[in-house]
């Protein structure tokens, strides 16, 4: 390969990096838009009694306020998923009740911030406070209902009892789980906590909406969802789709935040109304606190195995948090089993189940890793327990019980006869090898002690996701030849930082046998890209690069077809190049800059398209095995992380420097979520962790050594054998930092982040 | 959001400070590094830059840091690193990134006695005095203790002695505010213990200080030092950590400081 | 109120507020490199130099920079390229939005350390968050840049 599986760099990073105006923020370029300020509930469960907002709309510069009188009455979700969407329809632009310390109650709109600001603190409400539900484990059957609406929709049968307060429940189950447990030597249970974690992406939620020339709505958004946005649009505005464009810009990050339609909808119906241009950009304090953030879990994991270490059983039991609105709610909570029971495929049963459940704080959403993260701490952290109950090396447990490539599992999924899918690619067993050796594992495990008060100890554990969702995601690609001998792709795939546009053209430029200088990405606009269903589930490189895959055999096609009659000659005749179309016999020969010049002169009358559609009848999983080490201060409980091992499967590497550096932030970004991050609210449901003061990502002193390598599989229907890696990535770290701590100081911390006080506590109880 | 009605650039201290009193809404602009979080209405903002109050300045008996000066001076200061085993620069250098260090000053630090601040923990081990435009120079610790009335920081003032200083604290991230810092200082068997963000502002341990200066400093009284730093301080709880914890690290990183000065 | 100062090199006057921050002013005024990301003074998204020295400008009072000079990334494109080429042969770029004000935090650190160690490097650069890369490609980057191993 010639393009592929180089490390290309990526063809928009020194226009971003210099500071080039091409976010959306940047794209206000008359500079008149009305600014959009929301004002939101202080209470965490009220009804609004009564809103009055006449003295703030004399305010000199107020264009409109908007109240939920004022807006449509179509529940929707604000879930970026598919149509129909298995989130519930539970949410209005605004609604009579408010559900969390920050929901919508007025959208102000006026010439500039400052003005919006003063008239938004004009605005008069009366509430009727309700109490609140702030314990998700209280939640079901609380004397409070999240949803007393009778409207509430759902597409599918997600298993809602809105007047209980669960918003989805799920039940995933094979073999019979009673008879492993009692054939097992050793069953284990212990319960798991995993908290709300905040995306925090550089760039916060914003929209820039206007009426274009012919009286369509657009709207740029920085978002990783556009054909999404455009529906969920549409049905909350009540305006069909065609009267809606989306442009995508250049994002500042994603991570599943923008999975989320935030923001669109509110500057949609200001523009809308006023038929003027509008623009939000949220606030720090808005995009942690009134957006989405990770689903809370508590998790129970109960493991049957031999003395031997065979795992008989595994069965979880589990509680998700979705907080005010169901955004997600089902899918994140199914995808923690998903995502993690097929890893154990010697066990002869396993089961997952359990709910979903309202509560009065900020919605909880997408987030990279999608529920396998939460699954993953508890699933793997067990596994540690269960090997120190065994008395078995941990990394041996793994290598008796995982899948392995060539094998079937029905959790996997079934495919179109009813098997169970087979494994069809996996390096995990040599990513488990390759992670020892590189951690020095056996020279390590489990402890050195370092002083009186420094001990060292490693962790590990082991983690799946997916590349797109089976079934259901989609992504087409078009590739045009231009009339200079260049191409233009066309994708609709949603680049946020992940240099996904450029990878794309790695591989139409491998298809093409050109260079990278010869393809022109364009992505995303809902008026100009073919359907994409937005960049998340890790679906870009596997679901939309298999679509440009396609569109460039048919273009490369079309091209040999229509240049053999250039030189009329059967198209078995000749031979294409990538740069020139020459007969087998070399006797004639056409460049291809002359034969684009000539489909679309009057000669040839051919603009020159390739098309290509792309849905996985599978989700191939990527695997990680991660390895943390840690020193730990007796004394004091602090955690020094001082080096970190991946041993990634992606398949086939597309581009070895990006790749690198999703799974070196992806990493980072859990080991965030191990040690240092949590959403924490206060007694009456006000989040205060909503600054970077106070919520504390990784800075650079933080994250130790970083090592990263690379043990590829081949996925037979991945686009040149590769699989996913934008959030298998996030996983392991919480699992192997915790193992690592108590390898180090023979605690167990189970509920995270894994702070210096819980490990001094857990040293002290000892 | 933060509102402010006019700015106002003087060229004297005297002017100043008239400024300030003028009315209740008038503030002294700091570095402004929290400004921007709070939701003040000011009149006229005050702004100390034409008053040449950057500077660290040594003289034979004193050390004086303009309140003007920037912790990013601190950090790098020649001066301050060569006295009480650097423990000033060391203070700050943890705090956020070198972009705020460059606007975060001493006097707004000092002047607004913040819980959290390192800055003010090393200070107070140090013997160090404030002057204050209109109420004139009084010690850290009482200024700390008591406050002022509205007036002026013009500078801080430390006697060059022979103290011996060590700085120990707890963050979790590293660019976060301490969970607890600690300072101690050792002036020829003169210790003195000082605890801060607990989460309230730096104190001085003093009984636990009286005890260490006058034991024999043997291992057994260093650790009782320390406990009974512990013991007659007050701890709180936020969001960093709890009373708790705060309280048994306290032990932990006093013992670890008094070691380093001895 | 108006204001005199040079941006990038050239005079200009600005008409700003009393209680406007610097970095509202530079975006006004079509500097949009200047990225903002946190309100709370804590992600260095917003740094520029002003009389070379990298500050935070969501934390500068506009009325406060009279008379200074003021560079953003736009006035120091030579310099910026040649670090980005080394940020961006390593993939460290990312989604680009931290990279204007880490850029500025890198170039003034070539002003200010002599052979730095990597310690020394870190430290300077903590102030700049990133939420992409993890931080460890973009060390890849600087150390190239600045030809410490």
């Amino acid at each position: 390969m010639k393009v592929v599986n180089k490390p290309i760099s990526k063809i928009d990073g020194m226009d971003i990096a210099t500071g080039k105006p091409v976010y959306t923020d940047d794209l206000n370029i008359n500079n008149n838009a009305l600014v959009l300020k929301i004002l939101r509930s202080p209470h965490a469960f009220a009804k609004i009694k009564s809103i009055d907002s006449s003295i703030a709309q004399k305010v000199p510069g107020v264009e409109c306020i908007l109240t939920y009188k004022d807006v449509p009455k179509a529940r929707f979700t604000l879930a970026g998923q598919s149509y129909p969407e298995p989130s519930p329809y539970d949410r209005l632009i605004l609604d009579e009740y408010v559900r969390y310390v920050g929901d919508e109650v007025a959208i102000v709109a006026a010439k500039d911030e400052r003005t919006a600001i003063k008239a938004m603190n004009l605005i008069k409400v009366d509430y009727e406070v309700l109490h609140p539900i702030l314990d998700f484990e209280k939640a079901e059957g609380h004397q409070s209902m999240v949803h007393p609406e009778d409207d509430l929709h759902v597409n599918f049968d997600i298993g809602i009892n809105k007047e209980k307060n669960i918003a989805s429940s799920c039940k995933i189950e094979h073999g019979n789980m009673e008879k492993a447990l009692e054939e097992s030597d050793i069953v284990l249970e212990k319960t798991y906590y995993t908290q709300a974690q905040a995306h925090a992406m550089m760039e916060t939620y914003r929209s820039l909406t206007y009426m274009d020339h012919t009286g369509r709505l657009t709207i740029v958004s920085s978002t990783q969802i556009p054909f999404h946005v455009r529906r969920i649009v549409a049905r909350a505005l009540e305006i069909p789709k065609s009267k809606i464009r989306v442009i995508k810009p250049r994002i500042g990050g994603g991570f599943g935040g923008k999975q989320t339609a935030a923001v669109e909808i509110f500057t949609g119906l200001v523009t809308l109304k006023t038929g003027k241009p509008s623009k939000i950009i949220y606030d720090r304090k808005e995009t942690f606190g009134c957006t989405t953030s990770r689903h809370a879990m508590k998790i129970k994991v109960k493991l049957g195995a031999d003395k031997e270490g065979n795992i008989k059983a595994v069965d979880i039991l589990s509680l998700s948090d979705t907080g005010a609105y169901g955004e997600h709610a089902p899918t994140v909570f199914a995808v923690v089993g998903y995502k993690t029971l097929p890893l154990y495929n010697q066990a002869k049963a396993v089961r997952y189940m359990g709910n979903a459940v309202y509560t009065n704080k900020m919605p909880a959403g997408a987030l990279r890793g999608y529920g396998a993260t939460q699954g993953t701490f508890a699933l793997e952290s067990a596994m540690n327990e269960l090997a120190v109950k065994l008395n078995i090396d941990p990394t041996e447990l793994r290598q008796k019980n995982i899948i392995k490539q060539g094998e079937a599992n029905p959790v996997l999924g079934s495919t179109k006869e009813g098997q169970p899918v087979v494994l069809a690619s996996s390096t995990l067993d040599k990513c488990i090898e390759r992670g020892k050796e590189l951690i020095r594992w056996d020279e390590k495990y489990p402890r050195k002690v370092m002083s009186d008060n420094k001990v060292r100890g490693i962790g590990m554990a082991i983690t799946m996701q997916g590349s797109g969702i089976a079934g259901i995601d989609t992504a087409s690609a078009v590739v045009k030849l231009n009339d200079d001998g260049f191409y233009t792709l066309f994708v609709g795939a949603t680049d946020m930082g992940t240099g996904s546009d450029t990878i794309l053209a790695q591989m139409a430029a491998e298809i093409l046998e050109t260079s990278m200088g010869k393809i022109i990405v364009h992505s995303a606009d809902t008026d100009i890209s073919p359907y994409d269903t937005g960049s998340y589930a890790s679906s870009t490189t596997y679901v939309t690069g298999n679509a440009v895959i396609k569109a460039c055999e048919d273009i490369k096609n079309k091209i040999i077809e229509n240049g053999a009659k250039l030189l009329g000659v059967d198209e078995k005749e000749v031979i294409f190049d990538g740069e020139c179309l020459k007969t087998i016999d070399e006797k004639a020969a056409l460049s291809l800059d002359e034969m684009a010049q000539r489909f679309i002169s009057g000669e040839g009358k051919n603009q020159l398209m390739g098309t290509g559609t792309f849905g996985g009848d599978t989700s191939p999983p990527p695997f990680i095995a991660g390895f943390a080490e840690v020193e730990v201060d007796k004394e004091t409980g602090k955690i020094e992380l001082i080096d970190y091992v991946a041993a990634v499967d992606c398949g086939t590497v597309i581009n070895p420097n990006l790749a690198r550096i999703q799974v070196e932030g992806g990493l980072v970004q859990g080991i965030g979520m191990a040690m240092y991050e949590d959403v924490v609210y206060s007694q009456e449901g006000k989040q205060i962790t909503n600054t970077f003061m106070q919520y504390k990502i990784p800075c650079r002193k933080d994250v130790g050594k970083i090592n990263v390598d690379f043990v590829s599989s081949y996925e037979p229907t991945g686009p040149f054998g590769a699989k996913s890696v934008g959030e298998v990535v996030i996983n392991t770290p919480s699992p192997a930092i915790a193992h690592a701590v108590y390898n180090a100081v023979g605690v167990n911390v189970r509920a995270l982040p894994i702070t210096p006080e819980k490990v001094l506590k857990g040293i002290m109880s000892k | 959001m933060i509102t402010i009605k006019n700015y106002a650039l003087p060229n004297t201290l005297e002017e100043a400070y008239e400024i300030l009193n003028e009315k209740r809404n008038n503030v002294i602009l700091g570095g402004c590094a929290f400004l921007r979080m709070g939701s003040k209405k000011i009149e006229t903002a005050i702004c100390l830059s034409k008053l040449s109050l950057k500077y660290i300045d040594e003289n034979e008996k004193e050390i004086e840091i303009g309140a003007m000066t920037t912790f990013r001076e601190i950090e790098t200061s020649s001066v301050l690193k060569k006295y009480f085993n650097g423990i000033l620069p060391k203070s700050v250098e943890n705090i956020v990134g070198i972009q705020f260090r460059n606007v975060v000053t001493v006097g707004a630090t000092v002047y607004s006695r913040y819980g959290f601040s390192d800055f003010l923990t090393a200070l107070l081990s140090l013997d160090a005095d404030v002057l204050l435009y209109h109420q004139g120079r009084i010690s850290l610790e009482e200024y700390l203790e008591k406050g002022s009335k509205k007036d002026l920081l013009v500078k801080v003032i430390i006697p060059k002695t022979s103290r011996k200083a060590a700085f120990q604290m707890m963050r979790n991230s590293s660019s976060d505010y301490a969970i607890l810092n600690v300072a101690v200082s050792n002036k020829e068997g003169d210790l003195r213990i000082v605890v801060g963000a607990r989460p309230n502002r730096g104190k001085i341990a003093k009984e636990a200080s009286l005890y260490l200066s006058k034991s024999n400093q043997s291992i057994e009284e260093i650790e009782k030092a320390a406990w009974m730093a512990s013991e007659e301080l007050s701890f709180g709880s936020n969001m960093r950590g709890s009373k708790e914890y705060r309280q048994a690290i306290c032990k932990v990183l006093v013992k670890r400081a008094i070691m380093e000065v001895l | 109120m108006k204001i005199n100062v040079k941006i990038n090199h050239k005079e200009m006057e600005l008409e700003v507020g009393c209680d406007e921050f610097l970095v509202d002013v530079l975006r006004k005024y079509g500097f949009l490199s200047v990225k903002k990301g946190c309100d709370t003074g804590s992600c260095g998204l917003c740094t520029v130099w002003i009389d070379e020295i990298p500050v935070l400008s969501c934390a500068t009072l506009a009325p406060t920079v009279n008379g200074k000079n003021i560079t953003t990334i736009e006035g120091v494109q030579e310099e910026a390229r040649d670090f980005a080429e080394f940020l961006v042969k390593e993939g460290a770029e990312q989604c680009g939005f931290c990279s204007p004000g880490f850029i500025m935090t890198v170039l003034a650190m070539k002003k200010e350390l002599k052979n730095p160690t990597e310690e020394e490097i870190v430290h300077y650069l903590t102030g700049n968050l990133c939420r992409c890369t993890g931080y460890v490609g973009q060390l890849r980057a600087v150390k190239k840049y600045m030809g410490v191993s």
